[in-house]
């Protein structure tokens, strides 16, 4: 009974859309296809039938828009055909950007949590520090990525730390975000508890305004984890990495692999969901430690 | 006015807590609000003293005050002899929330013993103590249970557990049973009755239930609002063992009668 319920509630809503997305995505690289592939016929002097015309316009070898057939067996190819050390292999390509992006990640959550302790405890750094925290989120990324890759080249610093650090650009401020209020969560009876046992500021952070916190440190992980992946990718970008998400994307661009960039794609968003997957896995793990009710 | 008492000039070392021309006034956007005004008041020890009046009268403050979550801004207090402020310090009370407020990723024996990781309690005495408290009251097998795992009124059980956990003498206790029904709030009062007889502890008890307060005091301070004052301290004439059913005895509604009197004097409803 719960499988068929499972199916009613979980998996037929979503294959549905699926499926709608998948015929939507055929028709529409049908007709990007299609005058490009009418072009080719005309010089090559052929006529085709209806159904031939459509076969074609799903197998060009550079698409505007490839058939989701045509990405699937490039992901597949490239993700379990190829040794995971060849430059062709999406693993290879996905473990380098994950490397970078799970370093800024873990510098990003650090400096996000010692930002937010800093503003709970010290009052004046909430008024100095903030406006430069949010400020440091509005300016585009694509600007700073670049600037920052240069700056850290001319000091010889570059692979790995240049993308981490645009990682962690990224990632810190939801972290501080969700680790001040969760903080600041705890009630103020909880607060005069402690007060009436006369504990230390030391005392009241630990036993209360942590645990208090646990809860928002995970939601705001999930967030800066995709962030984090983000700004690896985009970190690759200017740098002209020869290996990484980012720089498949760029070659792919350059040689006008369609199919190449879109595989790509699948690769940094399959990767995204696992880390958002992984992050929300370890809350549920915490939280059920600390006595949370199961689900 | 409230009744003015005449206050020893030296304390008496029976003396728990004691107020005198005690006042109160909280600066608002909208002028001073005076939430206690001249209250007069000797705890001795041993007492169970029960704070009633409609909202607004200034017995949770009075409690506040007394535990040092509050500072006056007139008149004198001392607890144990101390100023509110050296009392916390040398965490000479329990103060028993109207919200059970246990630490929901805390088992109950781990919020018990919340209060002794804080003082510094050994393991070993820590574990004595939370057998001993949660004994005490009724919750002996429930310690590895979390908060939410039990009822509202065994919650608040475990916060009163956590607040005797450290041995004060003075256990403050603001409307612990406001949220709870009245079947169990019967059986709360029964046990705590009982709990004030094995401890000795003195209990200073802030209530807006006509009936508990008669039931559960040895005295009644009534206080009626805007300014936050005492109209009245009723001694109880009832003995200290008492029965659920000595409520319906004409001495019990007497009491009950003088403190329903004692509130309508201080005219709150007009206003």
């Amino acid at each position: 009974m719960q499988t068929e319920k499972l199916v009613q509630d979980r998996i037929l809503p979503v294959a549905v859309i699926v499926l709608a997305i998948v015929a939507i995505w055929y028709i529409g690289a049908h007709f990007m296809n299609a005058p490009f592939q009418r072009d080719l016929d005309r010089r090559a002097n052929v006529t085709s039938t209806a159904a031939d015309f459509f076969k074609k316009t799903m197998s060009q070898p550079k698409p505007i828009l490839p058939a989701p057939h045509q990405v699937v067996s490039n992901v597949f190819e490239n993700t379990f055909l190829r040794s995971v050390t060849s430059n062709r292999s999406l693993v290879y390509h996905s473990w380098v950007t994950l490397s970078s992006t799970a370093v800024g990640f873990g510098f990003g959550t650090l400096l996000g949590i010692l930002i937010a302790v800093g503003i709970v405890h010290v009052t004046t750094l909430e008024r100095s520090l903030m406006p430069w925290i949010i400020a440091s989120q509005t300016v585009p990324i694509l600007a700073v990525a670049p600037m920052v890759i240069v700056v850290l080249g001319a000091i010889n610093i570059t692979g790995l730390i240049p993308k981490a650090f645009i990682s962690t650009y990224l990632s810190f401020f939801p972290v501080a975000v969700g680790m001040v209020k969760g903080l600041r969560s705890p009630e103020l009876i909880q607060l005069d508890l402690m007060r009436t046992y006369h504990a230390s500021t030391a005392q009241t952070f630990w036993k209360l305004r942590v645990p208090a916190s646990i809860p928002f440190l995970f939601t705001s992980m999930k967030v800066a984890v995709a962030a984090s992946l983000v700004g690896a990718i985009v970190g690759e970008l200017p740098t002209g990495a020869v290996a990484g998400i980012g720089s498949k994307l760029l070659a792919g661009s350059y040689y006008s692999q369609t199919i190449d960039i879109w595989a790509a794609l699948i690769a940094g968003s399959v990767l995204a969901a696992l880390l958002v997957a992984l992050v929300g896995l370890l809350g549920r793990i915490v939280d059920r430690s600390m006595g949370g009710r199961s689900a | 006015m409230g009744t003015a008492r005449e206050m020893p000039v030296n304390e008496t070392a029976s003396s728990v807590v004691s107020a005198r021309r005690l006042g109160l006034t909280f600066e608002t956007n909208d002028g001073p609000v005076h939430a206690l005004s001249d209250v007069d008041l000797e705890v001795k020890r041993g007492d169970f003293v029960s704070f009633i009046g409609p909202s607004g009268c200034g017995k949770t403050t009075f409690l506040r005050v007394i535990a040092d979550l509050e500072k006056a801004t007139s008149g004198e207090i001392t607890v144990n002899g101390m100023t509110p402020e050296e009392a916390r310090k040398s965490r000479s009370y329990g103060y028993v929330f109207q919200a059970p407020a246990l630490y929901p990723w805390r088992t109950i024996e781990k919020n018990v013993a919340l209060p002794l990781e804080i003082m510094g309690y050994s393991k070993a005495d820590r574990d004595g103590r939370i057998q001993r408290t949660l004994e005490l009251v009724n919750l002996s097998g429930f310690g590895k249970k979390y908060p939410w795992q039990l009822s509202g009124g065994m919650q608040q059980r475990a916060s009163i557990a956590r607040a005797l956990a450290f041995d004060a003498d003075l256990l403050l206790m603001d409307e612990p049973f406001g949220a709870l029904d009245e079947i169990v709030r019967d059986h709360l009062n029964e046990q705590l009755l009982k709990l004030w007889a094995r401890t000795e502890k003195t209990i200073c008890f802030v209530t807006h239930s006509i009936p508990e307060a008669v039931y559960l005091s040895t005295r009644i301070v009534v206080m009626s609002p805007r300014p936050g004052r005492v109209t009245d301290i009723i001694e109880s004439t009832l003995p200290r063992e008492r029965p659920l059913d000595i409520r319906e005895t004409p001495e019990f509604l007497a009491i009950a009668h003088r403190v329903r009197e004692g509130l309508r004097a201080g005219h709150s409803y007009e206003e």
